[in-house]
């Protein structure tokens, strides 16, 4: 093992086709018992509710089925890395603020929030200098207030922050 | 000829000049969209989608909008090449075969020409589509008025079977996603009956899964994911096309008049069956290469191998709208977001479009042409500045693309929970893509899903739940046996190579 620990798979392509056939397997199974709780035989006007869905979810487990079994069949020495340590950390630096942001949106509206996430992203992964990162995000969402609120005229959500300056 | 006399009509639909400011508008920002990471033509035309609702609302605005967002998509088509061939990234899963020669003619220091050759392939490739559109689809809609439910599921089972058929993706992966599509649809409200199901409960999934969130996150946020993983060096080349250059390389263009030819075909043919641009891209490299003189040399940095793949592609980008407009059936993901756009703004695709909206049909025919001319003179003008706008560092340029999917998503029902979907979905896309589960019979389950099952359950009603319904008459059997056919493609193709024993 001549690479460092950041190229050490931090999960295998077994273990990931693996979660995900069975997240898709469990997602069939759901649809699967809750179409029989609504229905899928013949109702007084046709079909019932769960009928179309029945099938689908039935399919939609058997292919996982077959997907999984495939992958328990994976080889050790073909078992290559899904992601391995650094990329994952990577995607992760990136994914955990996207999610903050994502959840933020719902209580400083939509503005705000794209200033911090923007500051942060150009701070913590680019290190620009702070004007650099305070001219970029503050134009950011400048364009986008104007682009969407002035010309398009589509309202996007907004919080205490708007509210305060007389625009939300 | 009633279709010159209809696409006359177009023309004098789309050549306003309103129009035409939105057809130079649509390409620039289609080809910014394919030229950066994360936005591609399916999720850029699906974020740009809300900016048409009020445009729709003015008389004659829905023609104005389906140009702004055709164009986007025309946009997006040109510029996946730009990325191949300066950067070796393609900026498009359909311009990864343009990356084969396309970038080493740059590194021998003939960016220029390859630039040239794939806009002018691409060019070409779109218009024998939209030729083929404009008197194929008057046929095939005239066809499809007389259509019950039967033929229609027939036509949704072509269309999904197709996927399973053709794609490149192992055919249980394909299944798996395109059923989770189905599954997604049917969550919310039952639309035969009006009852509420799957939503266990919660108020946030009343409206169900909408698939244009779906495909914001996962073309755009799972491809921003991927794209980081794979590090974030753009180091390219450097590209200046001036009229020389262009001139020699149309010189040099005819003498590959046999590969365009044979990767239009492939292109239409791939676009109309819902194979799409990617593997038929994939397809006419790989026959280009069998079929030529010096196919041993492709890869080196041949130009036949930058215009095989750039034809078919945009030749099948464009097809496939034939299906979505005379149908209602998408033949790719943008297709998709398309057709969602036409039913927000209160247009039923399908053939009575063609009846009861010829303007609005024959202009969207009509700026396809003019809409691809305006492409090609906005590529060749304005490389140099995309080529730069790709310089800019991936910190600054990824977050703000980031929260345009984000607004993408939220202003297609201004619900912030689609915000949060969105971010799901992303983590799906990646994971998914890594595994070669393919995204686009997802998405196009996703779209279809509630159709498909009215249609279904509607044949059921019509043969109290006989099956044979789907084979009762000529036209509804031979595509249900198509499909079938189809379905266990792969299957055959697997036992022949088992019966040779290779």
């Amino acid at each position: 093992m001549s690479g460092g620990s950041e190229e050490r798979p931090a999960l295998r392509v077994r273990g990931a086709e693996i979660i995900v056939s069975l997240v898709f397997l469990a997602l069939g199974a759901i649809v699967l018992y809750e179409s029989v709780r609504i229905g899928v035989r013949w109702g007084a006007e046709g079909p019932q509710t769960g009928y179309f869905p029945f099938y689908i979810a039935i399919l939609v487990c058997a292919a996982s089925a077959l997907n999984l079994v495939q992958a328990l069949l994976i080889r050790p020495e073909t078992n290559r890395a899904f992601v391995e340590v650094g990329q994952l950390r990577t995607v992760l630096t990136v994914l955990v603020p996207t999610a903050i942001f994502a959840a933020l949106v719902a209580w400083t509206g939509i503005y705000a929030a794209a200033l911090l996430y923007v500051a942060f992203f150009m701070r913590r992964l680019g290190r620009y200098v702070w004007w650099k990162v305070a001219t970029v995000s503050a134009g950011t969402v400048a364009v986008l207030f104007l682009l969407f609120e002035v010309w398009f005229l589509v309202p996007l959500p907004k919080g205490p922050l708007e509210r305060l300056l007389g625009i939300g | 000829m009633d279709e010159i006399q209809s696409l006359l009509g177009g023309f004098a639909v789309a050549l306003t000049f309103k129009n035409l400011l939105f057809m130079f508008a649509g390409i620039v920002l289609g080809v910014l969209i394919g030229v950066l990471p994360g936005l591609g033509g399916a999720n850029g035309v699906a974020i740009l989608l809300p900016l048409t609702f009020s445009m729709a609302q003015t008389p004659g605005g829905t023609t104005s909008a389906i140009i702004l967002l055709s164009c986007i998509y025309w946009g997006a088509l040109f510029g996946g090449a730009i990325t191949s061939i300066l950067f070796n990234i393609p900026g498009e899963p359909w311009s990864v075969a343009t990356t084969f020669d396309g970038h080493p003619m740059a590194q021998k220091g003939q960016a220029g020409e390859a630039l040239t050759a794939s806009f002018t392939a691409s060019f070409f490739g779109a218009l024998v589509a939209v030729i083929m559109i404009t008197f194929v689809s008057p046929i095939v809609a005239q066809f499809a008025l007389a259509f019950g439910p039967p033929e229609y599921f027939s036509v949704y089972l072509l269309t999904f079977c197709a996927f399973i058929g053709m794609s490149k993706e192992p055919p249980f992966k394909t299944l798996a996603s395109m059923m989770l599509g189905f599954l997604l649809a049917s969550v919310g409200t039952d639309t035969v009956t009006g009852t509420l199901r799957f939503n266990f409960g919660s108020t946030l999934l009343l409206n169900g899964f909408n698939f244009l969130v779906a495909v914001i996150g996962l073309f755009g946020i799972g491809e921003i994911l991927l794209t980081l993983e794979e590090g974030l060096a753009f180091r390219g080349r450097s590209a200046r096309i001036n009229t020389r250059v262009v001139l020699e390389t149309w010189k040099e263009l005819p003498r590959y008049w046999m590969t365009a030819i044979r990767s239009s075909v492939i292109g239409c043919f791939m676009g109309v069956v819902p194979g799409g641009a990617t593997p038929a891209s994939f397809m006419s490299y790989g026959m280009a290469r069998r079929f030529s003189k010096d196919g041993a040399r492709f890869g080196e940095g041949k130009m036949e191998g930058v215009v095989a793949p750039e034809v078919a592609n945009n030749a099948a980008g464009t097809s496939a709208l034939l299906p979505m407009l005379t149908l209602g059936v998408p033949g790719s993901p943008t297709a998709a977001v398309l057709l969602g756009g036409l039913m927000i703004w209160g247009l039923q695709p399908g053939p009575l479009l063609f009846v009861e909206q010829k303007d609005f049909v024959w202009g969207l025919i009509a700026s396809m042409y003019l809409g691809n001319i305006a492409g090609l003179i906005v590529v060749l003008t304005c490389v140099p500045l995309f080529a730069a706008i790709l310089r800019t560092p991936f910190s600054v340029i990824a977050p703000i693309i980031v929260v345009i999917c984000a607004i993408g998503a939220y202003t297609v029902n201004n619900a912030i929970f689609d915000v949060w979907m969105m971010v799901v979905f992303g983590v799906a896309g990646w994971a998914l893509k890594k595994l070669v589960y393919p995204l686009a019979p997802l998405v196009l389950a996703l779209v279809l899903g509630d159709q498909a099952e009215a249609s279904f359950r509607q044949s059921m009603i019509m043969s109290q739940g006989d099956l044979t319904i789907l084979f009762s008459k000529g036209l509804v059997g031979s595509m249900t046996t198509l499909a079938l056919v189809l379905l266990i493609w792969p299957l055959l193709m697997w036992t022949i190579r088992r019966i040779r024993g290779d």
